[in-house]
């Protein structure tokens, strides 16, 4: 007979599950679970994982995700087969379009099963194989440590990304004879992932190809997106900006990525982004493009992009270099051990000293941005509050590295524009997928993660219906974020097209001021509520938010429901037409 | 002579109607890839889910395991411009379970595609249909008294071609398998020699 030592081994796939994700040093679980999944939550009442349980399970991924954005660490959902799964697809989705590690483990129902229907079965790899970056379905109990291993292994390298196990009732059952299996403790030697080679280090010719036009280079941009930190690049780059003397713009995802306050930041590109940001990629002679994707909502229309520029384009994903516009130095590699490289060939070639004199560049940038900078106009006494002016206090009442999560919508563009982002891993947003209701439940996931940190949700009347439910999470479950809520009574992102390009007719985007009751709703889910309608009011509020430190705390600002978000490139048009504050000169009459 | 063929069988293999046509060479955007996978559950469909996703139509398409019970090989014909073929190629090499990929230029390799096809006999016809098989070099895998089963591998063009001399007797079914491929022996390493014409005609038993 085998030793008392080991027979210890011996557990169900269950047991061995939850004690893969500790050895993985998965610290806390967002889920929720159900008949497919029980057989995992048995062994999770002894583990030191902390669950968190939601109150629908979009919120566990976007908590995962939120979680993994602000700590760097793999977020970790826990659901079950059929709805459980089908619940947190939006999620999955939105964690595969930014490049979010975490790992979702689903129940599945007994493997004999699969195929037939069965209650609450759904086609879960199949449903999720075009929304993660992998996914498993384990069909052996004595699999599931390597496998749990190789998911965290896949969701973590390379360009990060979501990775879904799904696990069959029988083989973690304590009933049943198929759940019977020994622990081993997985190593990377144990993964059988024979496709499976993320490549880091860039290809040192065309490190120095790059470097070599940089050199040459008299109105160079670094286009810094969300692969710097990804890479945990953002120190890399720091160094890189100030060597060369290149001015820096950051992308949504990149927000944070390099100081705002840094007199080489250009603040945001794009869509909404600031006028000299835009401008200055456009009228670029050579765009230095770092984990960036060159995203619709950055370029504009396509074939009138940066015209003149040429381009160097750092990515760990071979498929994204030339995928939207052809790079004259593409380089496959991590952006942090590239950008090392790339900074130590410049001071090969001679450093700073040694490149054209990039005052008259700056200068001209300077020009644009004291001509156009970010605008909006106070209100009157007696009109309800400008966004613009709440997000501004909430700024400057706040912590210097608070972390804010933002849903989408005009909301989010105001908080990217006004806030200063001097801090990596501070701005937790929805970038590729656009996911209203991803705030509340990415703030709860950040501050689990970080809970030393002041996290706020800024976020929309339209997306907080979305998932205010998980403010009964955050009571539930101790997690004290905040909620600035920009009631505006509409889905105003949209209300903001049908004005410009729908001749001003509205189609169903009208909310409501008064229902629901924000207020009333938030105390219900037992959060302190207040709500601000005028300038004066603000700042107080967001005191008395900050002081609060035991529970949920929820602010609804009432705010003016015909503001737009200015700079705007309307879809389709080039970056050159760009439309900024109507009480602003149109630049493109100069043109 | 009535062509007894389900007509929409030789349409979506795109077999060629009476009257006769040119053989249907692909133009040169068509590409082949051959990609080497991982031997498991769902690996085709994340490989195949892949072109759905860009709207590409897939030609061609030949799944086996490999030398190494390990791993399968898919062989692909695509309908791509280049410049996509390069963005399928990375995004399939995005592919967990996706091991090895190789683009193969048709003048540098060798395809081959099998047909099998029962044809209608009638007297008249016998001596003309035997003598095709021979010109080809086709087999006759069955026969009887009103029909015959004839298999021949070759250059998809070459089957194109049996198939199109063989539609006036009466084809009754047919069937072809998706194309494979390796490279040719002269251009497997950098820089290709100049490679030597195809070798036509049949191949080894069947
Ligand atoms: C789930 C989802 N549905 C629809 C959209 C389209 N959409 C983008 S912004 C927006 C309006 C958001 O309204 P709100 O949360 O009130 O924010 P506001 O724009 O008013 O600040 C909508 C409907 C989306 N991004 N996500
Ligand atoms: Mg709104």
């Amino acid at each position: 007979m085998s030793s008392p030592e080991k027979k210890l081994m011996q557990m169900t796939g269950g047991q061995a599950l939850v004690k893969a994700l500790e050895h993985e040093g998965a610290e806390v679980v967002f889920g929720l679970p159900g008949g497919a999944i029980l057989p995992v939550y048995d062994p999770i009442i002894e583990s030191p994982i902390r669950h968190i349980l939601v109150r629908h399970e979009q919120g566990a991924g976007h908590m995962a995700e939120g979680y993994a954005h602000a700590t760097g660490r793999p977020g970790v959902a826990m659901v079950t087969s059929g709805p459980g799964v089908t619940n947190i697809v939006t999620a999955l989705c939105d964690a595969n379009m930014d490049s979010v590690p975490m790992v979702c483990v689903s129940g599945q129902v007994p493997y004999p099963a699969i195929g037939t229907d069965a209650f609450q079965e759904c086609d879960t790899t199949g449903i999720t194989m075009a929304v993660t970056k992998h996914n498993f379905l384990v069909t052996e109990a004595q699999d599931i440590p390597r496998v749990i291993h190789e998911a965290f292994h896949i969701a973590t390298t390379g360009r990060p990304g979501p990775v879904l196990v799904d696990i069959p009732k029988d083989i973690v059952d304590p009933n049943n004879p198929r759940s019977a299996m020994t622990w081993y403790e997985p190593s990377d030697d144990d993964m059988e992932l024979p496709g499976y080679r993320p490549v880091t280090a860039g290809d040192p010719g065309a490190i120095r190809a790059a470097a070599g036009l940089i050199a040459e280079s008299e109105r160079p941009v670094l286009y810094a997106g969300g692969g710097i930190l990804k890479a945990r690049a953002a120190d890399a780059l720091k160094e890189l900006a100030e060597l060369a003397d290149i001015p820096v713009v950051t992308t949504l995802m990149a927000r944070g990525a390099f100081p705002d306050s840094h007199p080489l930041c250009l603040g945001m590109p794009g869509m909404h982004g600031n006028y000299a940001a835009v401008t200055a990629m456009q009228e670029s002679d050579l765009l230095i493009a770092l984990g960036a994707r060159f995203d619709d909502r950055v370029t504009g229309r396509v074939d009138g992009f940066a015209p003149g520029a040429k381009v160097i384009h750092v990515d760990i994903d071979a498929a994204e270099l030339g995928k939207v516009r052809a790079a004259d130095v593409a380089i496959r590699g991590d952006c942090r051990l590239v950008i090392a490289e790339l900074t130590a060939a410049l001071r090969a070639l001679g450093g700073g000293g040694a490149q054209p004199d990039r005052r008259a560049w700056r200068s001209v940038i300077s020009g644009w941005q004291e001509k156009y900078p970010l605008v909006y106009e106070q209100s009157e006494p007696g009109e309800l509050l400008k966004p613009q002016f709440v997000m501004e206090q909430l700024r400057d009442l706040t912590p210097d590295d608070t972390i804010v999560a933002s849903g989408v919508g005009q909301h989010q563009m105001w908080a990217s524009q006004y806030w200063t982002f001097d801090h990596p891993y501070t701005w937790v947003n929805s970038g590729g997928l656009g996911t209203m209701g991803f705030s509340i439940p990415a703030a709860i996931g950040a501050k689990v993660g970080m809970p030393d940190r002041m996290v706020w949700a800024v976020d929309g009347d339209g997306c907080f219906q979305m998932t205010a439910q998980e403010l009964v999470t955050a009571t539930v479950e101790r997690i004290p974020v905040k909620v600035a809520l920009f009631n505006n009574a509409y889905l105003g992102m949209v209300r903001q097209w049908q004005e410009m390009f729908y001749e001003e007719r509205y189609s169903e985007v009208y909310l409501s001021y008064e229902v629901p009751d924000y207020v009333r709703w938030a105390e219900a889910m037992g959060c302190v509520a207040l709500r601000v309608e005028a300038p004066e009011e603000v700042a107080p509020a967001i005191s008395k938010a900050n002081e609060i430190d035991d529970r949920p705390v929820v602010l609804e600002f009432r705010s003016e429901a015909s503001e737009n978000v200015y700079p705007m490139v309307p879809a389709g048009k080039t970056n050159s037409e760009i439309v900024v504050d109507p009480s602003q000169p149109d630049p493109r009459r100069g043109r | 002579m009535s062509v007894a063929a389900a007509p929409e069988a030789s349409e979506a293999l795109d077999a060629p109607k009476a009257p006769p046509a040119p053989a249907a060479v692909p133009p040169a955007r068509f590409s082949t890839i051959v990609t080497t996978v991982e031997n498991k559950p769902g690996v085709l469909a994340r490989v195949a889910g892949l072109f759905a996703r860009r709207g590409y139509n897939i030609e061609s398409l030949a799944v086996a395991a490999t030398e190494d019970h390990r791993f399968s090989r898919i062989t692909f014909t695509v309908d791509v411009e280049s410049s996509s073929l390069e963005q399928v190629v990375k995004q399939l090499d995005k592919l967990v379970n996706v091991v090895d990929i190789q683009e193969l230029d048709p003048a540098e390799s060798i395809e081959r595609e099998l047909i099998l096809v029962t044809v209608a006999v009638s007297p008249s016809g016998l001596g003309g249909l035997l003598g095709l098989a021979d010109e080809f070099r086709a087999y006759v895998l069955d026969a009887d008294a009103d029909a015959m089963m004839l298999s021949l591998s070759a250059r998809p063009a070459r089957l194109d071609e049996f198939a199109r001399r063989l539609q006036p007797y009466g084809i009754i079914e047919l069937q072809r398998t998706g194309r494979v491929a390796l490279r040719m022996l002269g251009a497997r390493s950098a820089p290709a020699p100049a490679p030597a014409p195809e070798p036509e005609g049949p191949e080894a038993s069947p």
